[in-house]
């Protein structure tokens, strides 16, 4: 185990020294990440440095937390955020129910007669409810935990304001308890969609890295990747397909979770080659818009055909 | 400098990098390019692409970063040419707008400053100035048009949030109710309530810029500028021949600088316009993806479209299917006897909720009132 050489912060997985070596581990793990992401990965476990991705709906940001959650070998822990997430739901909470449960066995017992030792009592680690980030800070083990904080963009101003506090010091402070510091900080990846742009502030703690659609190669190699079941030839088709879905000024352009889902449909229905019937009877797990499916559906043939081919 | 103890050629180079990029309008400060460094210093120096990806993921935070960054690492790095005086006109100049752009009523301001109009009407009544048409104000009563703007209460209809308050009744609150328990020794007297709070909706308003648009363009955009700058939830937009957004540069309390702000920002007053395409962008980039979503959107245009009208009929009921509710503004619906005969206008109204006109600072009130969900077309 060479951990101890990374330090307090980082978290490479043992035997992974540059990048390359990282980008190996990730495709083992069925993750097909280019150079630029690599690298930007490498970099945020050598440095221990959140890791700050942007791009379309479905370009895989997400799943850069959970393939890392298998290429490490320790938990994910996921935070979703939404409008109006709060301390409560993100950090903590007090178990209010087994404090009160707790008030009327002591009274029953009589052992209330030390009152400020009883409510010391009341706030302690076991009334206390862990949330996502707590939780992440909490892991002890060999590896530091994967911490996805999802769709921050979704999340409000003052919460971002809060992250900035969690996501430089790795410690969070109870009022009640006192201030609780992790290990080793988690490997911390935040995601946004660009629904609204999140502040700098927060974004110079990270290193960013937009992902973009990928090249016709990488997405039949992701293809293959992912659903085994698809032949070479199958992949190409879907891929080629949704290549030029994306450059048919669709309102949703399919990502690559898109794309995926429609392999497997079609492989589920025992397709070995594509054809406008198939296109028609299966355009729902591509293209997720009426407006769309009525613009597609006219065109369906022209999807097959390649950008090269005739 | 070059005698003093030399650091290493690799931080050196960092930090005349980061210079370089700073000139040329990306925010790398200090601390990115320490950021930046360290991150190398994990990489190999040695590898074109390491030290690219390095600095890509360290001093970039924005899609649109990237391509600054990449001429500036053509530049520096692979040496094509002497980066300081290749760098600053081709990295910030590029992006702002040449003089002849901008705002054209400008002018106007300058040829009746000296004008006795100015001087009179300073005296004109404030209920005269609420009724006057915009299109008819001199700067000075502009002046005071703004002032009452900025008294306007910009914020959006109401929704529930999901952040729960302290109410008279509603769920339990377990935690107040327990708080007080505590001070009658466990015994939770009187029992806590709370409930889901209200906030205000996200406002968004577009804004047509173009032509015919021109002798209203200006107080709209003072009071987009009212709204952006109240601290409500307002995102403000352009339409011209293409889509900008000025949230960012409208943010600025000093009315003057924010106007001027926005208006270097859009490359295309008085165009022409495109307004269904315009609108179909603000759907594609802003609105689907959450910014129109429960929001209140406005809509300030005449409703004139040189493009496809049907395109703007499918974009309005997008906009009007994710929406709370749309709201038109059209300056010319205060003429006697209007009739939405502009082929635009009449597309989009079937997918609007409220239609107002706009064209003074009391359709302005009237506004304000509708977005606040209060009112209901001026008919």
């Amino acid at each position: 185990m060479n951990d101890a050489a990374n330090g307090r912060r980082g978290a490479l997985p043992p035997g992974v020294s540059h990048s390359q070596e990282l980008s190996g581990r990730l495709r083992e793990g069925d993750y097909l990440a280019d150079e630029g992401l690599s690298t930007a990965i490498f970099l945020a476990l050598k440095l221990g440095r959140p890791l700050f991705l942007e791009g379309e709906a479905g370009v895989g940001k997400t799943e850069v937390a959970k393939v890392l959650s298998r290429v490490l070998d320790t938990p994910l822990i996921r935070l979703q955020c939404y409008e109006g997430i709060d301390v409560n739901q993100a950090v903590y909470e007090w178990d209010y129910a087994r404090q009160l449960l707790h008030i009327r066995t002591a009274e029953a017992l009589g052992m209330t007669e030390d009152r400020a030792r009883f409510e010391d009592e009341l706030y302690t680690r076991q009334f206390l409810v862990s949330r996502p980030l707590l939780r992440a800070l909490e892991h002890h083990g060999s590896m530091p935990p994967v911490l996805l904080i999802d769709e921050i963009d979704r999340a409000d101003d003052e919460f971002e304001a809060f992250l900035l506090e969690i996501l430089s010091e790795f410690a969070i402070t109870i009022p009640e308890l006192g201030t609780i510091r992790a290990d080793r900080p988690p490997v911390a990846v935040l995601t946004s969609n660009r629904t609204r742009e999140v502040h700098d502030a927060l974004k110079r703690r990270c290193l960013y890295f937009y992902i973009d659609h990928p090249g016709l190669e990488r997405e039949v190699e992701i293809v293959r990747l992912r659903v085994p079941g698809a032949e070479e030839h199958l992949a190409r088709q879907v891929a080629q397909a949704v290549q030029n879905l994306r450059n048919m000024d669709l309102y949703k352009p399919p990502g690559i979770a898109e794309t995926l889902d429609w392999t497997e449909a079609l492989v589920a229905l025992g397709a070995k080659e594509l054809d406008e019937d198939l296109i028609s009877a299966t355009l729902g797990s591509v293209v997720k818009y009426r407006e769309d499916q009525q613009r597609t559906m006219g065109r369906a043939l022209s999807l097959l055909t390649g950008a090269g081919g005739a | 400098m070059p005698e003093t103890a030399a650091p290493p050629p690799m931080l050196d180079a960092a930090v005349t990098f980061g210079r370089v990029l700073r000139r040329a309008g990306l925010p790398a400060g200090p601390d990115r390019v320490v950021e930046f460094v360290r991150a190398v210093d994990e990489l190999d120096v040695t590898r074109r692409e390491d030290v690219y990806w390095a600095g890509r993921v360290t001093l970039c935070s924005r899609p649109q970063d990237a391509e600054v960054y990449d001429r500036a690492f053509r530049l520096f790095w692979d040496g094509d040419e002497p980066p300081r005086k290749i760098l600053p006109p081709k990295g910030r100049l590029s992006v702002t707008v040449a003089e002849d752009s901008v705002q054209p009523p400008k002018k106007t301001v300058e040829k009746n400053e000296r004008g006795e109009e100015a001087v009179r009407l300073r005296y004109s009544p404030v209920d005269i100035l609420r009724k006057k048409d915009f299109a008819d104000c001199t700067p000075e009563e502009f002046a005071e048009l703004h002032r009452l703007m900025a008294d306007l209460n910009l914020s959006g209809a109401l929704r529930k949030g999901r952040r729960l308050g302290p109410a008279p009744r509603g769920s339990r609150d377990a935690r107040r109710t327990l708080r007080d328990a505590l001070r009658t020794c466990g015994e939770p007297m009187r029992h806590r309530y709370r409930k889901a709070r209200d906030l205000p909706r996200r406002v968004v308003l577009l804004c047509d810029v173009s032509g015919s648009m021109a002798p209203y363009s200006r107080a709209l955009l003072r009071f987009m500028h009212a709204g952006v700058a109240s601290g409500e939830p307002v995102e403000a937009f352009v339409l011209g021949t293409r889509l900008t957004r000025v949230t960012r540069e409208l943010s600025s309390r000093d009315p003057d600088r924010a106007l001027g702000e926005a208006s270097r920002a859009v490359e295309d007053w008085s165009g022409g316009t495109r307004l269904g395409d315009t609108i179909k962008e603000f759907v594609d980039r802003w609105g689907q993806r959450g910014m129109a979503r429960g929001a209140v959107v406005v809509v300030l245009s005449d409703g004139w479209d040189r493009g496809d009208v049907a395109v703007l009929a499918e974009q309005m009921a997008r906009i009007h299917r994710l929406a709370h509710k749309v709201i038109w503004v059209n300056p010319l619906k205060a003429a006697p006897g209007y009739q939405p005969l502009a082929r635009g206008m009449a597309a989009a109204l079937p997918n609007v909720d409220v239609f107002i006109s706009g064209h003074n600072f009391e359709s302005l009130e009237a506004l304000a009132r509708a977005i606040s969900g209060v009112a209901k077309s001026d008919r």
